[in-house]
């Protein structure tokens, strides 16, 4: 547990430091997305780039249902949707991509960035994209930057793949070795500019500490990294990208992830504290906006305090937000279903987190769905393919797909999350049939 | 490699999946890795099913690879007749275990299981979506009824099957009960309707119907080609879309059950024909339209448009390239150019050079038409939630052609509204500006849902070398004329004044070409 996390209101009962939590580990069938999802927020966020999934028509369906389909003419993203004569190889794939790829940049020439996204296929015919994307840099002559990621279902789970996705751009970052305070993990533009307005009003600049964001709004605006840089995680899922980070000298910040007052609290307080800032800078800045949010909390406490809730496993998000809504809105946690444990991503948050009566990791989902229907929690926050039949069996759910793609993270944001899991409950009560 | 930004049909496991999602006690698993459970969410949100598709996914991971992905699948093939006990089991793989090659239909076989299991061949490289679902379905039906003697068929009144609607399908749901309806006056009786609803038991008894109606032959016309031969079960081709098509299909089912339908056409209802004729109408004549969808409803759709509304048919095509034969007999008909493509941006450029005033197309060409500004109706799947109306809204049969009535013509302007725009052009009420009365003063025009011609197709076309330049008073002639034909009598005029080699357009020159291209 870190000496940050000491600032939230911890009543010890409900904190562990030294007994970690039994899991039940499970294997089976899972209804989670695979890591391709990631590239419906990472393209609406990096506004230069372009990713080019190299795989197969199921990919290209899977993007643009989890897309909900079609918002945009021509958007930037695309398939390179492999054929029988890529497989048989009478076409060199390598070939086949390299043509796909100036077809692409010839139609596209706004793309500074382009990523060539593997996929499941991609990966078990062994195609190489990290050779293809040096040999496509080359061929462009700097006029693109040509980056490679897996975001298959056979490698990550959901939101890995937005951390593969930085992992590969953490390869591209500048190297300098100035006090920085590096935020990893894609916010909404809006939040991105609240905590930019707080970290200076901490602060931070005036401390000589140049904040950055990764990623940028523009991949051609990579931050730096050196021995001065100091990461901060607004997500739990990016521990491969801290680690890279770590690896180019930066130095990981323990904290919990900005969800609630508390953790946004005790998140600006970590950050703080590692660049040696005083506490009592973060409270005069922190004062107005966690008054606010108390206030508009208030409402929803009252329709939330008490309410049974299970998770099951989707974005990485389930311990954090369960950790916000059994402290701050009284909520009483029943199963909280993680995809994987990222131990020491999810290290400040398990030490936060009350006792669930079950943490499980990985799905076995008859298995779970057996559990769940014997639990029967007030509400059970699932993917879209679970969501409805859920409801047909009477209970209410919370689809967990909006909590990634909303601006949910910070003070001025909590009230709105708090909201996203009482609107459901609030909707029980006002139907008549 | 094929680069693709959307896609009108997923892959052909997908079909698989559309299949057992429509039937009762019969389950599905697929080998697939993690991820591909997405398309469960198709099922259950935009068909708001209350229960997952029936299909279970050995969920293969990397680390599964370099071991036993095999004995991952014969787990998952137990568990799953243990748990969920089906009638008959379909085994398949999606595109990335079709890579691995562990056979998983070989390896249910040789299970032991008292139920009959149904292997898949979904090549996920070369097939799509539509094509898994027929195959399935043929697979399926041939694997339960294979070497079955001919059942004895002594009814009194005449039997049919139903064969093609899917989860997923285009209005599936309400054209079985009108179809149903249709048969009955007809005096005909529905023995199966299938996979829709079906068990494997309901399978069984296909044969003893004395003919099958392919409702949708993207799904069902190899099935019902087989059934032919294997038991002399004759099948109706026509698709009952729009009022002469399914007086056609009268006629077909009268011909193949020997039944007299003179009953039940004079019973027929429909509305379409007066509403038609009527003379608000008339201002539906030569509308240019452009359609686009799987080929059956495609093909409906461009009957309907031009012998029961009135239309221009201007341009005609299919993603289904299995269905490419009867797009292109159809589009000669027309005497226009078949559009057989999948690739969306060309779907969209088509559109653009067109301009047609109504495109009737699936989802994606719904977007297509609101960038452009050009109302539009959907005919035709991929299919999207709104798709899946609470009332009742059937295609086919005589309600059918009322609902096509409706939801083609309201998309337009009504005749009386171009009428009254046309007298008080410059009105302050009605000018360019103006939204359409009822969203009240307060609204105005523009945005993403501007209504037919929208400012975007009223700016002069892209620049090109030989394009001429409009004089002064020409474009302020062209200014009077009201918004929603402005755009095709600029593009009119310009065409008229390049073909004819001219560098600047006079007010003669509209009025020229007004001239040359009639109404």
């Amino acid at each position: 547990m870190t000496a940050n996390a000491g600032h939230c209101e911890v009543s010890p009962a409900a904190t562990r430091v030294d007994d970690p939590l039994p899991i039940l580990r499970e294997r089976g069938q899972r209804e989670v997305f695979c890591g391709l999802t990631g590239i419906v927020w990472l393209h609406r966020k990096i506004q230069d780039a372009f990713f080019l999934v190299v795989g197969s028509r199921t990919c290209a369906h899977l993007l643009q249902s989890a897309a909900g389909v079609m918002i945009f003419a021509e958007p930037r993203f695309a398939t390179a949707i492999l054929q029988d004569q890529d497989l048989a190889g009478t076409a060199d794939c390598n070939d086949e991509l390299d043509r796909v790829v100036s077809e692409l940049l010839a139609r596209r020439p706004d793309i500074g960035t382009l990523f060539l996204v593997g996929s499941c296929p991609s990966e078990v015919i062994k195609l190489d994209l990290d050779i293809a994307a040096e040999r496509l840099t080359r061929a462009q002559q700097g006029r693109v930057r040509i980056l490679a990621y897996s975001g298959s279902g056979i490698e990550t789970t959901f939101t890995q793949g937005e951390d593969t996705c930085l992992t590969a751009l953490v390869r591209e970052m500048p190297s300098a070795d100035g006090p920085t305070l590096l935020v990893v993990g894609t916010l909404p533009d809006i939040v991105e500019d609240q905590f930019r307005r707080l970290f200076d009003a901490i602060g931070f600049g005036a401390n000589g500490v140049s904040v950055q964001f990764l990623p940028a709004r523009n991949a051609a605006e990579l931050p730096c990294v050196g021995a001065g840089t100091k990461i901060l995680a607004a997500q739990p899922f990016v521990g491969d990208t801290a680690a890279a980070l770590v690896a180019r000298g930066a130095e990981l910040i323990e904290a919990p992830y900005p969800f609630g007052v508390q953790g946004t609290r005790a998140w600006l307080g970590a950050a703080a504290a590692a660049f040696g800032i005083p506490a009592s800078q973060v409270d005069a800045a922190c004062a107005g906006p966690m008054a606010r949010a108390e206030r508009g909390l208030e409402r929803y406490r009252e329709q939330l305090a008490g309410k049974r809730i299970s998770f099951l496993p989707d974005s990485q998000l389930e311990v954090p937000l369960g950790r916000f809504l059994a402290r701050e809105c009284g909520m009483r946690l029943v199963e909280i279903g993680v995809p994987y444990l990222d131990r020491r991503m999810m290290a400040a948050e398990l030490a936060l987190l009350p006792t669930p009566e079950r943490l499980s990791e990985g799905q076995d989902l008859e298995v779970q769905l057996e559990r769940l229907r014997a639990d029967r929690p007030d509400l059970t926050v699932c993917g879209l393919g679970l969501a409805n039949p859920l409801e047909a069996e009477g209970l209410t759910t919370k689809w967990s797909i909006e909590l990634v793609f909303s601006p949910v993270h910070g003070f001025d944001q909590a009230p709105d999350l708090a909201e996203l899991f009482a609107r459901p409950l609030s909707r029980r009560t006002r139907l008549a049939f | 490699m094929q680069l693709t930004v959307w896609t009108y049909e997923g892959p052909p496991h997908m079909g698989a999946m559309r299949i057992a999602a429509s039937m009762r006690d019969v389950h599905c698993v697929l080998h697939a890795p993690q991820g591909d459970t997405y398309a469960d969410l198709l099922f259950t949100m935009i068909a708001r099913n209350a229960k997952r598709p029936p299909v279970t996914y050995t969920t293969f991971q990397a680390r599964d690879l370099g071991g036993d992905t095999a004995e991952l699948v014969q787990r998952t093939l137990r568990d799953t007749v243990e748990r969920f006990r089906p009638q008959a089991l379909l085994v398949g793989e999606a595109c990335t275990a079709e890579l691995i090659q562990d056979q998983p239909g070989a390896l249910a076989e040789g299970m032991g299981f008292d139920i009959p299991v149904v292997p898949l061949e979904l090549p996920a490289y070369t097939r799509k979506e539509n094509w898994g679902a027929a195959e399935t379905f043929f697979t399926l039906v041939r694997a339960l009824l294979r070497g079955r003697p001919l059942p004895t068929r002594d009814h009194n009144k005449p039997k049919a099957n139903l064969l093609g609607p899917t989860a997923l399908g285009f209005r599936c749901r309400d054209d079985v009960t009108e179809v149903t309806k249709l048969l009955a006056a007809a005096g005909v009786d529905v023995n199966v309707v299938a996979p829709a609803g079906a068990s494997p038991a309901d399978l069984l008894r296909i044969p003893e119907a004395d003919f099958n109606v392919c409702l949708y032959p993207e799904i069902a016309q190899e099935t019902c080609a087989w059934l032919e031969r294997m038991f002399k079960q004759p099948f109706i081709r026509t698709v009952p879309i729009g009022v002469g098509a399914s007086v056609d299909f009268l006629r077909e089912v009268g011909e193949v059950a020997g039944v007299d339908i003179a009953p039940a056409m004079a019973a027929v209802q429909t509305r379409m024909p007066w509403y038609s004729r009527s003379v608000d109408s008339t201002y539906l004549t030569g509308k240019r339209v452009f359609i686009f969808g799987d080929a059956t409803h495609a093909i409906a759709a461009a009957r309907v448009a031009t012998e029961e509304l009135g239309f221009d048919v201007v341009g005609l095509g299919t993603y289904s390239r299995e269905h490419a034969r009867e797009i292109r007999a159809a589009a000669e008909r027309y005497d226009v150019e078949p559009l057989i493509s999948d690739d969306y941006l060309e779907v969209e450029a088509k559109v653009l050079e067109l301009a047609p005033e109504l495109v009737l197309g699936t989802q994606m060409e719904r977007h297509i038409a609101k960038r452009a500004g050009i109302p539009c109706a959907v005919i035709s799947a991929p299919v999207h939630v709104q798709d899946f109306p609470a009332r009742y809204a059937p295609q086919m049969g005589f309600e059918g052609a009322n609902v096509l009535f409706d939801t083609w013509v309201h998309p337009l302007m009504m005749g009386l509204e171009e009428h009254l725009i046309t007298m008080f052009r410059e009105d302050s009420e009605f000018h360019d500006e103006a939204a359409p009365s009822h969203l009240g003063p307060a609204a105005t025009r523009g945005g993403a849902e501007a209504r037919v011609e929208a400012s975007a197709d009223d700016a002069p076309a892209d620049a090109r070398d030989d394009q001429p330049s409009w004089a002064t008073d020409a474009e302020q002639e062209l200014r009077k004329i009201p918004f929603f034909v402005r755009g095709k009598a600029r593009r009119n005029t310009e065409r008229y004044a390049r073909e004819r080699g001219m560098a600047t357009i006079t007010i003669e020159t509209l009025y020229d070409a007004k001239a040359h291209y009639g109404r």
